[in-house]
């Protein structure tokens, strides 16, 4: 059974490959131990009310096939890499007094729509440590709240104090090279420019902040690359 | 004095303990910053604000807000009323600073929230804790039995008053790391009581701590939990245990220095119940994982307690005073003759 799932992931890797070109960087984050059982958001009566069926829940370990580990957000360090004027806004959106997406990458300067999409208010509250920190009210079809942020920081913590449950994080990085692991772990950064950096993933719940994050040395050439990473749950006391 | 402004005085005091019942549910809830502007609420006049928005954290900060505004107005009648009805200039002036305090008070919880600094809020509780101490003894010096108690009540030995004052004192110091435990926004920082992590002294290595912040899944996105978090929550576990010690001493003393007084004794045993059940609640704190009603009532028992110490602190010190004048010795001890000093302020002057 092992064995098979082994060889189907290894058939997986080599297809994505198959797929991607040159300064293309793929990847698969995975997940080793099991996590602590994730919680049921305490909604209170009017959020609660936009969930008539299952119930959300804690996003601190999300994951998906092979026990891939989604929302880790993955960018590359070092070398030459240029902020990319044409950036488009970022989305993240309000909805069933949850964030989404839980985890975003920003580029700094990068313009980032906070939406309300809720029947509900919402305060947004950033809390960076070396950006500046806002709280702003917005209420129930509330227009649209416009933020940039100056400095490269992972992460900013984006959270809401009328529902305390509710709360997301932004990398803002000084370049568009990152990318968010999707629900089976999978991440794809593409046209970097050929040399040497470093490739960083950082899950929130795990490392943190960037000192702990995990790291590999890469070197972007000819040819597409592959890297992978395993994210290991702390042992219990 | 009229009965009437006694009565009104004492409500004042039982209104603010209620704010601060009404504050601690606030942090206790973790919603502090729940209404982002102030003196407004998302943008309307306070006053205004419409109750089908008073959502989620906003129900806690506001209410908070809006009754804060009522005990602002209630010490402000109290001021005046003090100003136009007592006999003692002192007492009405000291009505005055409480009307002080108490705006203070509302431009310090205003700031904490518009300057969005979080350690504000520990000089928040640590003020709102002074002003119910002053608005309880402004409520007793109206009464017609503290008349009697300075001008004909007992005497007592300063060594009474100062184990009084000093256990106070450090009740004091006890609730304001509390307010430093509450404000630091990291949750419980050692989840089992009475050991600590398992142990008698909790490890505070940086491996360790990363361990115990890995595991946590809270569902509030708590700061991580720091050695100086640990270091804080054992000092106040010490603390309290020590204070377990002062209160029983101090009541003791309380007792049996004023043997005659019924009344004497009856706060005796309400300051110690008061500390049993504070030790109680601050366990229960520990075993409910910081659950707000809790939490919220450990902080109100805590004021609870500091109030019946300011009580009992301001009685001794006139039976003090008047101890060791009719001994024809020189006035106690520096802290008790500032501190009388103080409590002679509220003494109505005589004819
Ligand atoms: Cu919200």
């Amino acid at each position: 059974m092992t064995h098979t799932l082994k060889v189907l992931a290894g058939a997986l890797i080599v297809a994505s490959v198959a797929t991607a070109q040159a300064g293309d960087i793929t990847g698969k984050v995975t997940l080793k131990g099991t996590p602590p059982a994730e919680k049921a958001l305490p909604l209170d009566p009017a959020c609660g009310k936009l969930w008539p069926n299952e119930k959300p829940k804690t996003r601190f370990f999300v994951t998906g096939a092979d026990n891939g580990l989604a929302e880790v957000l993955v960018y590359l360090k070092g070398g030459d890499l240029k902020p990319d004027a044409a950036a488009k806004p970022a989305l993240l959106d309000q909805k069933g007094c949850e964030y989404v997406p839980h985890i975003l990458g920003l580029q700094t300067g990068q313009k980032l729509i906070v939406r309300n999409s809720d029947p509900v208010l919402h305060n947004v509250h950033g809390t960076p440590k070396i950006n500046k920190e806002f709280n702003l009210a917005q209420m129930a079809g509330g227009k649209d709240i416009e933020r940039t942020f100056e400095s490269s920081e992972v992460f900013v913590r984006m959270k809401c104090d009328v529902h305390v449950w509710m709360f997301s994080y932004v990398g803002v990085l000084p370049h568009s090279y990152h990318a968010v692991t999707d629900k089976d772990g999978n991440f794809k950064i593409s046209g970097v420019p050929a040399g040497k950096y470093t490739l960083v993933a950082a899950h929130r719940k795990s490392h943190g902040s960037e000192e702990k994050a995990l790291t590999q040395e890469i070197t972007v050439g000819d040819a597409a690359v592959s890297a992978n990473f395993t994210v290991e749950v702390a042992a219990a006391q | 004095m009229p009965p009437a402004l006694t009565r009104f005085a004492w409500a004042t005091a039982l209104a603010t303990l209620g704010l601060i019942a009404l504050g601690g549910l606030v942090t206790s809830h973790g919603v502090g910053m729940a209404v982002p502007d102030w003196p407004t609420t998302y943008g309307y006049n306070m006053f205004l604000f419409p109750i089908s928005q008073w959502v989620g954290g906003v129900f806690y900060e506001h209410t908070h807000r809006l009754y804060a505004s009522l005990v602002g107005l209630l010490t402000l009648i109290l001021a005046v009323w003090l100003q136009w009805r007592s006999p003692s200039r002192t007492l009405s002036r000291w009505g005055w600073v409480a009307l002080g305090l108490v705006v203070l008070q509302g431009v310090l919880g205003g700031l904490r929230v518009n300057l969005m600094m979080d350690s504000l809020g520990i000089g928040h509780a640590a003020l709102a804790q002074a002003f119910l101490v002053l608005l309880v003894l402004l409520a007793v010096a109206t009464t017609q039995r503290w008349q009697r108690w300075c001008e004909s009540g007992p005497s007592v030995d300063p060594a009474v008053g100062r184990w009084v004052l000093g256990t106070t004192l450090l009740i004091f110091v006890q609730l304001v790391l509390g307010a430093s435990m509450r404000h630091q926004h990291a949750g419980l920082a050692i989840p089992d009581f009475p050991l600590a992590y398992g142990g008698i002294w909790p490890p505070t290595d940086a491996a360790f701590l990363d361990r115990i912040n890995a595991l946590r899944s809270d569902v509030r996105d708590f700061h991580p939990i720091t050695a100086a978090h640990v270091h804080l929550h054992m000092a106040h576990r010490l603390l309290g245990i020590v204070l377990v010690g002062l209160v029983a001493m101090a009541a003791m003393k309380l007792r049996r220095g004023f043997r005659g007084s019924n009344g004497l004794r009856g706060l005796a045993y309400l300051w110690k119940g008061l500390i049993a059940v504070q030790v109680l609640l601050g366990a229960s704190t520990v075993w409910f994982n910081k659950a707000a009603d809790v939490a919220t009532a450990h902080v109100v028992v805590g004021a609870a307690c500091l109030a019946v110490g300011a009580i009992g602190s301001a009685l001794c010190v006139v039976a003090a005073r008047r101890g060791t004048l009719a001994d024809g010795r020189k006035v106690g001890s520096p802290v008790l003759s500032r501190a009388g000093a103080r409590s002679d302020a509220a003494v109505p002057s005589a004819g």
